[in-house]
């Protein structure tokens, strides 16, 4: 890695192996959030944990470089209105806001549940990214202050 | 009256208390109009039979009120001497509550004995949820199905929290930036 900020070489490898098995991990417990414990919400705080951990190894420039800040604000901002999307779809093929109009499917299956799984993916998007974010303004205002003192 | 009425009352008196909270000068006044859309929404909650929503509404515009009289009235803020109108109108308020304790006494008798918890939503939930919604997990089902509005409400909670956090810290990064140029 070329640039100095963050911390050394052994933490900057290991995270870049191990993000990918904890965006997994995430992705798992929010798929399955109608199968076993967890969510939307737990999934997306590791989700939002994964990508903190390039923050915390890389430095926030390289983040920043990395990710498409300005993409992830919209996505972040998408992901809610697509579950009020989801919300309207059930008002007009269920007749209620919110109402759960797909099809159940079998118990225990991946695909099962209607529009529970779609809603966990949403909520899953919406407290991953939007963690994440916060924790990248705090680190901003964090590093404003440093160059001051 | 069936509930749809109760239920319009409820909205008509808190359009009114956000008008006035919109066009009334007097800025305590103005708290405690806001306050009164926030126990309009409590009450609807209980005229819908949500009354774990109505218990946090509830609670949550009481703890509102406060911090906004904190942080928006000065202290020495009421000087005015009370008044007979004001002494009678405090004398009609205590016989009003008197009044409604007494009439709402009976309503405790229908409360469950003691040790004997209602759980007649907790029952239906166990017996039904799995083969109502075609979620394994219970907990899932409850919280994006049976109470899909109340995790719809946490998110939206969720979005504004962050946007007003990611405002007032981008205002305070960029006002720091701009003095240390001017530096």
């Amino acid at each position: 890695m070329k640039n100095d900020a963050g911390m050394t070489v052994i933490v900057k490898t290991i995270t870049r192996i191990i993000l990918w098995m904890i965006l997994l991990y995430g992705l798992y417990i929010i798929l399955h959030g109608h199968l076993t414990p967890g969510g939307g919400f737990g999934g997306g705080v590791i989700i939002a944990l994964a990508f903190l951990s390039i923050l915390l190894a890389y430095g926030r420039e390289y983040t920043t470089k990395w990710l498409n800040i300005k993409f992830l604000q919209e996505f972040e901002a998408s992901s809610i209105l697509l579950f009020l999307v989801v919300g309207i779809m059930g008002f007009g093929l269920g007749g209620a806001f919110l109402v759960n109009f797909l099809s159940h499917g079998t118990l225990f299956h991946l695909i099962s549940a209607g529009t529970i799984p779609i809603l966990n993916i949403f909520i899953g998007i919406k407290v991953g990214v939007s963690l994440f974010l916060v924790v990248l303004a705090l680190a901003e205002l964090h590093i404003e202050k440093g160059e001051k003192a | 009256m069936p509930v749809e009425t109760w239920l319009i009352c409820i909205l008509g008196f808190m359009i009114l208390g956000s008008i006035v909270a919109l066009e009334i000068k007097d800025i305590l006044s103005s708290i405690i109009a806001v306050g009164v859309v926030g126990l309009g929404v409590s009450v609807a909650f209980l005229f819908l039979q949500a009354p774990d929503l109505a218990i946090v509404q509830f609670l949550f515009e009481i703890f509102a009120l406060i911090i906004l009289i904190r942080a928006f009235v000065k202290k020495d803020y009421h000087e005015e001497a009370p008044s007979t109108v004001n002494k009678i109108l405090i004398g009609v308020t205590l016989l009003t509550l008197i009044a409604i304790f007494i009439l709402s006494i009976s309503i405790f008798r229908t409360l469950p004995e003691f040790g004997q918890p209602l759980m007649s939503t907790a029952e239906y939930y166990l017996e039904n949820g799995a083969a109502e919604t075609g979620s394994a997990n219970l907990v899932t089902s409850i919280i994006l199905d049976y109470r899909a509005y109340d995790t719809l409400g946490e998110v939206t909670v969720l979005f504004t929290a962050i946007i007003g956090a990611m405002t007032v810290l981008r205002i305070k990064s960029q006002t720091k930036k701009e003095s240390g140029v001017a530096l």
